[in-house]
């Protein structure tokens, strides 16, 4: 096959004009084109970078004549974060999905060094969500949700002097990355002339500084002229307000103040009308076309680099990704995956296997103690038993002959009784007696209470 | 580039929440999007690649002459003297024609000697790998690190295939074609010469050839898979039911009724080609250009040429796959068409078990 040069060389030469002698039709081709447009909708991503508090909630709000919902920032972020919100807008009948991300805590740090760098991650990442989706083999570009940043609104501060630090260095690392178009945010806080002055400075100080801003295009004929002239308005001094005021018998969207009205849309107070006109109705277009084919390529290109691919290898001749590199990496990359992934796997079975060990060792160790208790409070427990056996052993014993002595008493008792009644049987009784004297010394005192027995009396005899 | 990150935690992708569309409460200017499409269109023109294929004689030089009523080969009479081309060769012609203030870079193909051979055995395979050859080359300049602002479009948008007026029904060589390319390429099929048919004799042509290319699992241009909203359909379906148009040709002037018509002189009276009632010529014409030209070039990019990609992609992996290599997304219309991810997948399926033995 030849070279592509060569193709591309041939086919120049071939092409003749022709003309035709009727009418063929295809000047519908541009409908054609737009109506599919239409079906599948637009896309447009608008990041605004701004210090907090600055009005870019509320520009966006009347750029685009809606109220979005926006919660206002607190100004104590540790760091930048970027917020993204994407809505779905609908004018007559172009569907349009508009994603915007703002800057939260943007210049609230004290110390502000790392503050563009979650900006250009940010933008980084999403070209590197459509590369990713481009180098697929099985891919769906025509039904891609296309995230890249298509403009930057950098909102520069009313300050009247020049530029800030961190405004030229967060321009400079975005200018190659992002369409920037610079806005004097709250320019009802700056006089006509001062605004004069403020914006020759800004424009000095941006080429001055090598930052590269957006340039609307003039190689157009039909939009040359406008273009042109809106060149030389750049940046543009905003003012935003969602509330309506009546001046005259109209009701314009308008900032009241005691000292006047500020009107949003009227050209001699503020020059909304022109950031409408060029970003949305003249050159929304244009934006979108050169993020995708200078910013984008220029990632693209970068990122091939870095990956080791090259276009022209050994011997000036023409390497295809195909043939070489697309391959090798992807191989290069899975075998990564891979190792990644099985050393993933590893540690956490170690990890896993780490834990079961130490939960067996806490249960055992809880098992023995338990164990301990139980042999423990099982002796104390014999032990108190023993001892009540003994008790009540003892308590038997002493019951039995508490018994035997009560018998043998009351026995002693009657038997004295009746012998008082008859001499013959005093002998008896009065051994009887003597016996019972006997038996009741034996008896200690208490018992002596207890069994209620008088000694008997002598005097029976 | 620098590698190191942030700490910030925002997603890397905007979330797109289900957000209701917000209402706009006045004028914005959105709309103005669309005349900026135009200018931008008008701007870098339009290109328009065709192939027409079908045996010598059948009037497909006269007939691309007419649809861009101009002179696009240098003859249309064929020449005697030289000898009938003995291979089947390609040629391609490339014009840049203007109308309105629209320009068009139109690219024509034609086939001399296709079918005309006594064994006409794999015909296809040279049509076939010409038009395989204009993916490759597209494919290769994608994947250039340093692209082209605006990659040159070579790819075949549309294939008229010209069908012989027998009357019968198709023939064996037309199947086998079509069968291959209407998985590659946008496919047109026409009955040629239609003059030589009368109307009853060309609706029942017409409905057997519908019926063999449902036979056949032929699926033709407009693809019913690819309709994407109720207008679509019902606009396609009504195409469909005429396909195929049967045309006839002519870059002749004359004088019927006092009008200037495109047709063919017979001594029975003259055919005008862009009466209705005469051929369908205007069917073919208004398909092709007016109305389904962008979705030509659509379906060819977004589904034939990623057909392509994707089996060239997965080919040029000499080294074998481990598991999960090839990324089975659900089958999309187009998968169903072509053949490559089928291949694709019987692949995948079969690597894993050479490389464990």
């Amino acid at each position: 096959m030849a070279s592509l040069d060569e193709v591309r060389q041939l086919k120049k030469e071939q092409i003749r004009s022709l003309t035709m002698c009727g009418h063929v039709g295809f000047e519908s081709l541009p409908d054609q084109l737009v109506d599919r447009s239409i079906q599948q909708g637009f896309c447009f991503n608008i990041l605004c970078v701004g210090e907090t508090g600055i009005g870019k909630s509320t520009l966006i709000n009347t750029l685009f004549n809606t109220n979005f919902e926006e919660l206002e920032s607190s100004h104590f972020c540790p760091c930048v974060r970027l917020r993204a919100q994407t809505y779905e807008l609908q004018e007559s009948n172009v569907r349009l999905k508009l994603t915007i991300v703002n800057t939260v805590g943007f210049g609230d740090q004290i110390n502000k060094e790392e503050s563009y760098r979650p900006i250009v991650d940010y933008i980084d990442d999403q070209f590197e969500a459509y590369l990713q989706e481009e180098l697929k083999i099985k891919r769906a570009l025509f039904n891609y949700h296309d995230s890249r940043i298509h403009v930057c609104l950098y909102f520069i501060a009313p300050t009247g002097h020049s530029l800030r630090t961190l405004d030229l260095l967060t321009m400079k690392s975005l200018d190659s990355k992002v369409n920037i178009i610079p806005l004097i945010a709250k320019a009802d806080t700056i006089s006509k002339s001062e605004l004069q002055k403020f914006k020759m400075k800004l424009m000095s100080e941006l080429v001055l500084n090598g930052v590269q801003i957006y340039q609307f295009p003039t190689d157009d004929d039909t939009t040359a002229k406008i273009n042109g002239a809106m060149n030389g308005h750049l940046p543009f001094a905003v003012v935003g307000s969602m509330d309506e005021i009546q001046i005259g018998n109209k009701m314009v969207k308008a900032r009241q103040y005691p000292w006047g009205i500020v009107q949003v849309e009227n050209e001699n107070h503020c020059d909304f009308v022109k950031l409408r006109e060029m970003l949305i109705c003249t050159n929304m277009e244009d934006l979108r076309e050169q993020t995708h084919t200078r910013h984008y390529e220029l990632y693209r290109r970068c990122k091939l680099e870095q990956m080791g691919f090259v276009d022209v290898g050994p011997e000036n001749k023409p390497l295809s990704m195909l043939a070489t590199g697309l391959q090798e990496t992807y191989e290069a990359k899975r075998h990564e995956f891979y190792g990644e992934r099985l050393r993933k796997e590893e540690e956490m079975k170690q990890m896993f296997v780490q834990r079961v060990k130490e939960k067996e060792a806490i249960l055992k160790e809880a098992e023995r103690e338990l164990q301990a208790k139980f042999e423990h409070l099982k002796r104390i427990h014999q032990e108190e038993r023993m001892k009540l056996e003994e008790k009540r052993r003892m308590l038997e014993e002493e019951s039995i002959a508490f018994s035997k002595k009560k018998a043998t008493c009351d026995l002693f008792q009657s038997q004295s009784f009746m012998a008082s009644g008859s001499s013959i049987k005093k002998d008896k009784d009065r051994k009887k007696i003597d016996a019972a004297t006997a038996f009741c010394d034996c008896l200690t005192a208490k018992e002596r209470m207890r069994l209620c027995v008088t000694p008997p009396r002598k005097d029976l005899d | 580039m620098d590698e190191r990150r942030s700490l910030s935690p925002c997603s890397s992708r905007p979330s797109s929440p289900r957000t209701p569309p917000c209402e706009i409460l006045g004028s914005v200017g959105i709309e103005a999007v669309l005349d900026q499409l135009r200018i931008k269109a008008m701007k870098t023109g339009f290109e328009f690649n065709i192939m027409v294929v079908g045996q010598s004689g059948l009037g497909k030089s006269t007939m691309v002459n007419t649809l861009f009523k101009s002179k696009v080969w240098q003859s249309s009479l064929p020449n005697l003297e030289l000898p009938m081309p003995q291979t089947l060769e390609l040629h391609s012609v490339t014009h840049v024609i203007e109308e309105k203030g629209l320009k068009l870079k139109l690219t024509v193909t034609d086939t001399p000697g296709f079918g005309d051979q006594i064994n006409n055995d794999k015909c296809w395979d040279p049509i076939l790998s010409y038009i395989n050859q204009q993916y490759e080359q597209y494919l290769q300049e994608e994947l250039l690190i340093t692209r082209q602002r605006h990659i040159p479009d070579t790819r075949v948008h549309c294939c008229v295939y010209f069908v012989p007026p027998t009357g019968h029904c198709l023939r064996p060589l037309d199947i086998e074609f079509l069968r291959r390319l209407c998985r590659t390429v946008n496919v047109v099929p026409v009955i040629a010469r239609a003059d030589s048919l009368t109307i009853e004799e060309r609706d029942a042509f017409r409905s057997r050839i519908q019926q063999n290319l449902k036979t056949h699992c032929i699926d033709v241009y407009p693809q019913k898979c690819f309709d994407e909203d109720v207008n679509d359909q019902l606009l396609n379906s009504k195409i469909r039911e005429q396909i195929p148009f049967a045309v006839v040709g002519a870059d002749r002037e004359h004088l019927v009724n006092g009008r200037c018509v495109l047709g063919r002189k017979t001594k029975w009276g003259i055919i005008e080609v862009e009466n209705m009632a005469h051929c369908e010529f205007l069917l073919l014409r208004d398909l092709l250009i007016r109305s389904h030209l962008q979705d030509l070039k659509d379906i060819t990019h977004n589904v034939h040429y990623e057909n392509y990609r994707v089996l060239r992609l997965n080919e040029s992996h000499l080294l074998p796959r481990g598991p999960g290599w090839v990324n089975l997304a659900p089958a999309s219309p187009g998968q169903l068409m072509s053949p490559g991810p089928g291949k694709v997948r019987k692949r995948a399926n079969k690597d894993p078990r050479e490389d464990e033995c």
